[in-house]
């Protein structure tokens, strides 16, 4: 069973990365370069440490966003989930801010806030914390009343019900707000990095174009893409760990 | 010896011998009445069946009782002392079982007992004697996705057994589980009335379900609810359970019922 998902996965692979390696050898564009090619510029600029410098710039705003976007969406979902009034308040705003063409936000912020790290974290926030907050909310909201009922005839306080029964009740759909929200939090950080200031692998992304260079460009955005995967699949392993009931068969593997 | 257990304590109890009883309750949601002015007492190690059409307010009263619903008038009364809320002294057993999905069986069945803060290692020790006496040894490790219906009735039982309440609050609770699981429940029920001193309180649609269980049978009748009628069978509980259903007086029972209820039916 493991064995065959591997070897899907795989397949899977060699079918995206073949099809990427055709349409550059066509080539489709000018500007698009082979696979072969592509990793070939991805090694050069591990080897010399330039990604890795790059990365430090990158993940910043990046993990600072994402841990506040986590926690603070999450507390905040809680409370929205289970009072109305709190709902009526703040979930507005998150539907609005999830709505909200971010693009044309930044300058404003950075208007507000400069063209620092302050900026680019609040992007990152703007671009996570909504579906973590809404998806917390409507899970809490959904807790099967039964099962706050029998806590209840069971004697359980009002933070034992919360503890022991809406939040992991509500875990596996927290957690997928956190996936979706984390992966939204990496189109955060590298939006921040084109649009505000060219740093980190915004900056590889913007240079290597200007010198048409897209092989390494092309490198550095396959190098997002393998981070947000290996980030998502540490987040699913910390599912597993802290909710190991939950693991039901829905969860990727 | 549980014999004279029960004698003695009918001795010291003369005066007090119901363990619930419930005078003057009215329960209503804005205009409608769903209780009006209902009292009735449920007699201390007896099982006493709420019997009546859907919408009579049985669910109602039993969720009153166990303090989940507070009543808009009306006192209860659990062995003397008025209801406020949930307490030790009842336990509920639920129609859709309530167990935890992401809890293995042992969790779930200590799980009031983690509620009341019993440590550990002694509340899997108390929880294991339930499972064991629930038939369900062997799947203390399993999640509840991995049973049967009829299974998690059984660990929903063992839950409400294991904190040792007075009185049992049974919502409905075979009414999920397929006709023969039903069926050795209700035996099983017989037997665990006969043996465990504790008041039992069963709500049930099913006629023949509440005849063949039950000491006293309480027929509510609907809009507003109250008590049409309380019946008492006397000469079951002495009969083999095999043999009840061919009873003579178990089929008038369930004919006089029927005949009573026949007419809030739609």
């Amino acid at each position: 069973m493991n064995n065959r998902s591997l070897v899907l996965k795989l397949l899977s692979a060699v079918i995206v990365f073949g099809a990427w390696e055709i349409a550059g050898r066509i080539p489709v564009s000018y500007a698009f370069p082979t696979f072969i090619e592509s990793m070939k510029a991805l090694y050069t600029m591990v080897v010399d440490g330039s990604l890795f410098q790059a990365y430090a710039e990158t993940l910043k705003p990046l993990i600072i966003g994402v841990l506040i976007s986590a926690v603070l969406g999450i507390i905040i979902g809680l409370w929205i989930g289970l009072s109305e009034w709190f709902d009526w308040l703040f979930s507005p705003i998150f539907i609005v801010m999830q709505a909200a063409p971010l693009a044309a936000l930044i300058p404003l912020l950075v208007m507000i806030y400069g063209i620092g790290l302050t900026s680019k974290v609040f992007v990152v926030c703007i671009m996570a914390m909504p579906v973590i907050v809404l998806n917390t909310s409507s899970a809490v909201r959904n807790t099967p009343s039964s099962f706050i009922e029998m806590g209840t005839s069971f004697l359980a306080n009002r933070w034992e019900v919360l503890f022991k029964i809406i939040i992991p009740a509500a875990s596996p759909v927290i957690f997928s707000g956190l996936r979706l929200g984390v992966s939204a939090g990496f189109i955060g950080a590298i939006l921040s990095e084109l649009k505000i200031t060219p740093t980190g692998v915004g900056d590889i992304i913007t240079y290597s174009r200007s010198i048409a260079d897209y092989a390494s460009m092309y490198a550095a955005i396959f190098s997002i893409i393998v981070l947000a995967v290996v980030f998502l699949n540490l987040l699913e392993m910390l599912e597993r760990v802290l909710f190991e009931g939950n693991v039901r068969g829905y969860a990727s593997d | 010896m549980l014999q004279t257990n029960a004698l003695a304590e009918d001795t010291v109890l003369t005066q007090t011998d119901n363990a619930v009883s419930v005078s003057g309750v009215s329960k209503n949601y804005g205009e409608v009445e769903a209780l009006k002015n209902l009292t009735l007492d449920f007699p201390r190690g007896q099982l006493t069946s709420l019997l009546g059409p859907s919408g009579c307010g049985k669910t109602t009263l039993l969720k009153i009782i166990a303090g989940l619903l507070e009543p808009t008038e009306g006192k209860i009364l659990v062995n003397g002392s008025p209801v406020t809320g949930p307490g030790e002294d009842r336990a509920f057993v639920f129609q859709d079982f309530a167990l935890l999905p992401w809890a293995s069986v042992i969790r779930n069945v200590a799980f009031g007992l983690e509620l009341r803060g019993v440590a550990k290692s002694e509340r899997e020790d108390i929880a294991n004697k339930y499972i064991k006496e629930v038939g369900l040894e062997g799947f203390e490790k399993s999640f509840p996705h991995e049973l049967s219906g009829g299974m998690r009735q059984r660990v929903g039982l063992a839950r409400a057994l294991s904190v040792d309440a007075d009185v049992l609050l049974m919502d409905e609770p075979f009414s999920a589980v397929d006709e023969q699981t039903r069926r050795k429940f209700q035996e099983d029920l017989l037997a665990l009335v006969a043996n465990e001193n504790k008041t039992f309180i069963f709500v049930t649609h099913s006629i023949e379900e509440a005849v063949y269980v039950s000491d006293q049978i309480a027929i509510l009748l609907p809009r507003p609810s109250r008590v049409a009628d309380i019946i008492r069978p006397t000469g079951l509980r002495e009969k083999d359970v095999a043999s009840i259903r061919r009873d003579s007086e178990y089929l008038d029972i369930v004919d006089e019922i029927w005949a009573s209820l026949k007419s809030y039916v739609e």
